[in-house]
C-alpha cells in the first residue's frame, strides 16, 4: 500500500544524501552578530537596547506590544555596536542590532529540570513560548504563541508536527528528529497541552527511515500521538497539503488550518519549545543545513541567529568552484536568492543552499504553449499559466478572480514549465500588488 | 402557390419589422436618459488621453467631478494652462494658476556610481528584481530595468547609457504613470518651478550609503546649514529632504554637498531630440 499524500505535486531530485547522515555540529562562536528586529510575520520589534549597552546571551533586545509578533534575543553576550538598518535575507533592509561578542558562553542546560507538563497551565506555556521568541522554524516565521491562541468559538483538536522536509537539499529537520526525538516529542506534548488538542501527529516522509525509527522509539506508551508516514513528494510539507494527507481535512481558500481545528508546527519549533520550557532558553540558535554543489563540505550546523552567511559558509570549507554561484536562504524550491553574503542567519533559515555556476542555466523564456503541465503540478489546483500573465500585467481583478492569493509559492509551476517561464515570480508580483492595493485601501 | 408564400412572408416580416421599429421609436422618446450636455462639452475641452494623472480613471470621470465641484479646474495635468483656463471659463469659476507637473528621477547612481553586487537572472522588470531585494548594491537606488520607461505612454522617457531613466521635458505631460510603476518610489511628480532636488533615496547611514554609491546622500547636514531659510532642507531618516513650502529654489544649499547629490536647476533640461542626438554622437 502506498503512503498517504496529496493530489498533484512534483518529484524533484532531493540531493539529501549530501548531509542526511551527518550529525549536527556546533559552529564556532561568531565575533559579531547582526540580529534583525523582524524575524517573524507581523509587527516589527522596537529595540530595547542602544549603542554601547552590554548585553547577556539570551537577553531580550527587541519587543513590541502587537499581538502578532515575537521578541528577539541576543544570541551572544557582548556590547551593542550599533542599531541600524541592515540587509535581511528576505531582500529588504531591516532595523538590526549589531553585537560585538566578548567570547562568553552560557551553559543553558546546567541545573535545568524538566517540569511536569500537567502542572503547567496552557496560558503559562503560551506565555513562555512568546517570551522565548519562538516562531515557525520551517521558514515562514509565524509567531507560535499566536497560533496557540485560537479566537473565540474555534477549537484545536489536533496538532501535527511537520517533519516532512520536502525541500531538496535540506536535512535540518531530519537530523533533529534522528538526534533529539526526546525534545521533539516532549515539545509536541507541550504544544498539545497549550492548545488543548487531544490528538498529536508527526508527519514524516518515507525517505527518512532513521527519523521515523527514532521518533517511534520515544512514543512507546503514548496512545494519543501517532506517526504518519507520507510519500516523498514536493510540497508535502506545505501545511495545507500535510493536513489533507494526514487527516483528510481540506482547508478552504483564504482560511487557516485553525478553521479545520488543526495546528501545524515544524519539528524544529517543537524542539525549541522544549528548550524554552526546560532550559529557559530563548530562540537564539537553530540547525542550518549548508549544502549544494557549490560548497566544499556540506554540513548540518547549529548556528547562532545573526551569524553572517559568509561566516557560516567559511566553516563549511568555503565556496567551491569558480565563476558565479547562487546562494539561497532555504532550499532551491522556495529559497530566496541572495545578492550578498553579508546577511544574517535568522530564525527561519533552515538551510543555505549554494549552487555552482555549472548547474544553473539562464536562457530567455519561450511563449506559453498551454500544455497545462503547471496546472497538473499545482498542489493548490490553480491555473499558474493564467495567474502568471495576470500578475505580470498587474491585472488584479482577474488575478483575484482566479484565486491568485491562494498560491502557496511552492514553485512547482516554474519547475515543470517546459518553456522555462518564471511563473512563480510573476505570481509573486501579483500577490505583492494585491497586498499593496489592500494597504492603500486601508489607508483611505 | 408560390406567389401566396411570397406575399405571406413579405407581409409577416414587414409587419414584424414595422412593429419593432415602432417600439424602438417609442422607447427612444420615452426611455431616454437625459445626460447633462455639459459633461460632453467638458470632455471635449479635456485632452481625452485618459492618462489618469488627475487621479480619476479617465477624462470623462474628471468632467463629471468638475461639474460636481469635486475637482478644481486646474486638475488636468496633461492639458496645461490653456485647458485649465477653458475649463474655468466654461464652469464660470476663477481660473486657478496652473503649474505644469513633471516627473523627476531622484537617483543619480547609475552603473558608474553604484555597482551591482550580483547577477540577476529572473524576469527583467524592476518589480520582479525588487522581490528579492535586487542586484544593485544600493537597496534604494534605481534598478535600471526600465519599468518606468515601459509605463510611459507618451514617449517621454528613455534609459541612458549609465542605466538611469531620463525624462524628456518637452514630452512629459505629468500623468505620473512612471512614478506609480517604480517599485522603489524613486520618481516623484513636481511642479515646474521646483528646482532644488535631493537626488537620492537612501535611508542608510552615511558610511554604508557612501560605500555602495558615490553620489548618495550621507546625511552630513551641510545643505541644512547652508539653506538661508531655516527648515528649508531637513535631514530625516538619514536623508536630506527639501521642504518645498519654504525652501528657496536656488543653489545656495547645494554648494558644499560632498557627494553632489543635492542639485539645483538641472531640471528641466533634456529634450527628446537632444537626448537622441547625444546618443548618436
Amino acid at each position: 500500500m502506498g503512503h498517504k499524500t496529496f493530489a498533484r505535486g512534483i518529484h524533484p531530485s532531493y540531493y539529501k544524501e549530501l548531509t542526511a547522515a551527518k550529525r549536527v555540529e556546533g559552529s564556532t562562536l561568531p565575533k559579531t552578530v547582526t540580529i534583525p528586529l523582524q524575524q517573524h510575520a507581523g509587527a516589527p520589534c522596537e529595540p530595547l537596547v542602544k549603542k554601547g549597552d552590554l548585553v547577556q546571551e539570551g537577553q531580550k533586545i527587541g519587543d513590541v506590544k502587537a499581538f502578532v509578533s515575537a521578541p528577539v534575543h541576543a544570541s551572544i553576550s557582548g556590547k551593542v555596536k550599533d542599531v541600524e538598518l541592515a540587509q535581511h535575507p528576505n531582500g529588504t533592509r531591516v532595523l538590526s542590532v549589531v553585537i560585538e561578542g566578548d567570547g562568553a558562553v552560557k551553559d543553558w542546560e546546567a541545573g535545568s529540570s524538566r517540569p511536569d507538563l500537567g502542572s503547567l497551565t496552557p496560558e503559562a506555556i503560551r506565555e513562555a513560548i512568546r517570551e522565548a521568541g519562538i516562531v515557525g522554524m520551517g521558514g515562514a516565521g509565524f509567531p507560535t504563541s499566536v497560533k496557540l491562541a485560537p479566537p473565540k468559538g474555534k477549537t484545536i483538536d489536533a496538532v501535527i508536527l511537520n517533519g516532512c522536509e520536502c525541500e531538496p537539499y535540506l536535512t535540518a529537520d531530519h537530523r533533529i528528529m534522528a538526534e533529539d526525538p526526546e525534545k521533539v516529542v516532549w515539545g509536541l506534548k507541550a504544544l498539545m497541552r497549550a492548545s488543548g488538542a487531544r490528538m498529536g501527529f508527526v508527519g514524516i516522509e518515507e525517505n527518512k527511515p532513521e527519523a521515523i525509527r527514532a521518533i517511534k522509539e520515544k512514543l512507546d506508551n503514548s496512545t494519543d500521538i501517532q506517526i504518519i508516514v507520507l510519500e516523498a513528494k514536493y510540497p508535502q510539507g506545505a501545511e495545507k497539503m500535510l493536513i489533507h494527507a494526514a487527516l483528510g481535512r481540506k482547508v478552504p481558500p483564504g482560511k487557516l488550518p485553525l478553521d479545520v481545528g488543526v495546528l501545524v508546527n515544524n519539528v524544529g519549533t517543537a524542539a525549541a519549545v522544549y528548550e524554552a520550557l526546560v532550559y529557559k532558553k530563548p530562540l537564539i540558535d537553530r540547525i542550518v543545513t549548508i549544502s549544494g554543489n557549490g560548497v566544499k563540505e556540506p554540513r548540518n550546523l547549529k548556528v547562532r541567529v545573526g551569524t553572517s552567511f559568509e561566516e557560516v559558509l567559511g566553516q563549511c570549507g568555503g565556496i567551491s568552484g569558480e565563476g558565479e554561484i547562487e546562494v539561497l536562504n532555504g532550499g532551491p524550491m522556495m529559497g530566496i536568492a541572495q545578492s550578498t553574503l553579508n546577511v544574517p542567519v535568522v530564525k527561519g533559515t533552515s538551510g543555505i543552499t549554494v549552487i555552482s555556476s555549472g548547474s544553473f542555466k539562464s536562457k530567455p523564456y519561450d511563449p506559453c504553449i498551454k500544455c497545462a503541465r503547471c496546472v497538473e503540478a499545482c498542489p493548490m489546483a490553480l491555473m499558474p499559466y493564467k495567474l502568471g500573465d495576470y500578475g505580470r500585467a498587474h491585472r488584479l481583478p482577474e488575478f483575484k478572480d482566479w484565486q491568485g492569493v491562494s498560491c502557496i509559492e511552492c514553485g512547482c509551476c516554474s519547475y515543470v514549465c517546459p518553456a522555462k517561464r518564471p511563473l512563480l515570480q510573476w505570481i509573486r508580483i501579483g500577490k505583492l500588488k494585491v497586498r499593496q492595493e489592500a494597504v492603500k485601501a486601508a489607508a483611505k | 402557390m408560390l406567389g401566396n408564400l411570397l406575399i405571406i412572408s413579405a407581409v409577416s416580416m414587414g409587419g414584424l419589422g414595422a412593429a419593432l421599429a415602432g417600439f424602438l421609436a417609442f422607447a427612444d422618446k420615452k426611455l431616454k436618459v437625459d445626460e447633462d450636455p455639459r459633461i460632453e462639452a467638458l470632455t471635449g475641452i479635456l485632452p481625452n488621453t485618459n492618462c489618469g494623472g488627475c487621479g480619476y480613471p479617465g477624462c470623462r470621470m474628471l468632467a463629471e467631478a468638475l461639474l460636481k465641484g469635486e475637482a478644481p479646474p486646474n486638475s488636468c495635468v496633461a492639458g496645461g494652462s490653456d485647458v485649465a483656463k477653458s475649463l474655468a471659463a466654461y464652469l464660470g469659476v476663477d481660473a486657478k494658476e496652473h503649474k505644469r507637473i513633471l516627473a523627476v528621477v531622484l537617483c543619480k547612481g547609475g552603473h558608474a556610481e553604484a555597482g551591482r553586487r550580483a547577477t540577476y537572472r529572473g524576469d527583467m522588470t524592476c518589480t520582479a528584481a525588487n522581490l528579492t531585494g535586487g542586484d544593485k548594491s544600493c537597496t534604494y537606488g534605481c534598478l535600471g530595468y526600465g519599468e518606468c520607461v515601459d509605463a510611459c505612454k507618451y514617449d517621454a522617457m528613455a534609459m541612458n547609457d549609465n542605466g538611469l531613466p531620463v525624462v524628456f521635458h518637452d514630452k512629459c505631460i505629468g500623468c505620473g504613470a512612471c512614478a506609480r510603476a517604480c517599485p522603489r518610489n524613486i520618481i516623484e511628480m513636481h511642479p515646474e518651478d521646483h528646482k532644488l532636488f535631493v537626488y537620492c533615496r537612501s535611508r542608510d547611514k552615511g558610511a554604508h550609503a557612501k560605500k555602495v554609491c558615490s553620489v548618495s546622500c550621507i546625511a552630513c547636514g551641510l545643505c541644512v546649514k547652508d539653506c538661508s531659510v531655516p527648515g528649508g532642507v531637513v535631514v530625516k531618516d538619514n536623508l536630506a529632504v527639501v521642504n518645498y513650502a519654504v525652501a528657496p529654489q536656488n543653489d545656495e544649499s547645494t554648494k558644499r554637498c560632498p557627494t553632489r547629490c543635492i542639485l539645483s536647476g538641472i531640471e528641466p533640461q533634456v529634450t527628446k531630440a537632444g537626448f537622441h542626438a547625444s546618443k548618436k554622437s
